[in-house]
């Protein structure tokens, strides 16, 4: 096995776990720190691929950013695990089956499709760097990138006025 | 890595994200795990980009396939931010009128 193949399988099994446990945890402060390192896990696989600049996106915006965010609004609302509301257990039996059964059919569908024997090996590339991917940023894409710009700004001016108190 | 396996890790992610959210009753969990199948779905996109490349890197090795795959997923997380930001803002508003995030007290949207 080698040391890719090594990580692949070591940063599948930290997403796949962090994430049931982001699910099932009663208290929500946990359930955010079990999604960062799902993040982080990501990022990982992001490196892998030889995907740099999308790697440390990943971290800085979602793990960082976004993630202190929705800490920021728990910790606001003072939340804890006995403030959690629960559904009854049928229903979350009704849900983990809906979701179970979902997965069996895509992947049911899936597993036999043209891409079985395409693979991810071979020379590593340079699209993933930020050299390349700024030029084509900045020269094909320079329309769509000034108008996240203005929506951000909508965003922005929304959430204040949703946000205000009045 | 057969490219197999990618899309059986994010489809495991995914529905992992559709338990979430049909299973929790706090708005903030039903919106991380919306953020969970969201990165399922961008490293669905960035195989997809790495394993369009590697097959375009064997005819020509100057290629630059799959750049727009990876500047789509910089795009998604742009816009996932400014999503963010405005579905937080709503879920505050929300404590502050009913005073919980429980989505069933959402079933009637005014009163």
């Amino acid at each position: 096995m080698s040391i890719t193949q090594i990580l692949f399988w070591f940063l599948s099994a930290l997403s796949i776990l962090s994430a049931l446990m982001m699910v099932t945890s009663r208290n929500p402060v946990h359930s955010v720190l079990w999604l960062i390192l799902v993040f982080f896990a990501i990022s990982g696989h992001y490196i892998l691929m030889n995907a740099q600049f999308l790697a440390i996106v990943n971290m800085i915006v979602y793990a960082g950013a976004i993630m202190v965010l929705f800490l920021f609004v728990i910790m606001l609302m003072n939340m804890n695990a006995e403030t959690e509301p629960q559904k009854n257990k049928w229903l979350k039996m009704a849900g983990a089956i809906g979701s179970g059964t979902l997965l069996l059919v895509l992947v049911a569908a899936l597993r036999d499709s043209e891409l079985r024997g395409r693979t991810l090996e071979g020379p590593e590339g340079t699209i993933g760097l930020v050299k390349q991917l700024g030029a084509v940023l900045f020269t094909d894409y320079v329309v769509p990138f000034e108008i996240s710009s203005v929506l951000f700004l909508s965003a922005m001016v929304g959430a204040v006025l949703i946000g205000k108190k009045d | 890595m057969p490219v197999n396996y990618y899309i059986f890790l994010s489809l495991i992610l995914f529905s992992i994200g559709i338990a979430g959210v049909l299973t929790r009753r706090n708005a903030i969990i039903v919106f991380m795990c919306i953020e969970l199948m969201l990165n399922a779905v961008n490293l669905l996109l960035v195989a997809f980009s790495k394993m369009h490349h590697v097959a375009a890197l064997a005819i020509d090795p100057a290629s630059t396939v799959g750049t727009e795959a990876q500047l789509f997923v910089f795009f998604i997380m742009v816009v996932a931010a400014a999503e963010v930001t405005v579905g937080l803002a709503i879920i505050v508003m929300m404590y502050r009128n009913i005073h919980s995030v429980d989505i069933n007290f959402l079933n009637r949207l005014k009163h």
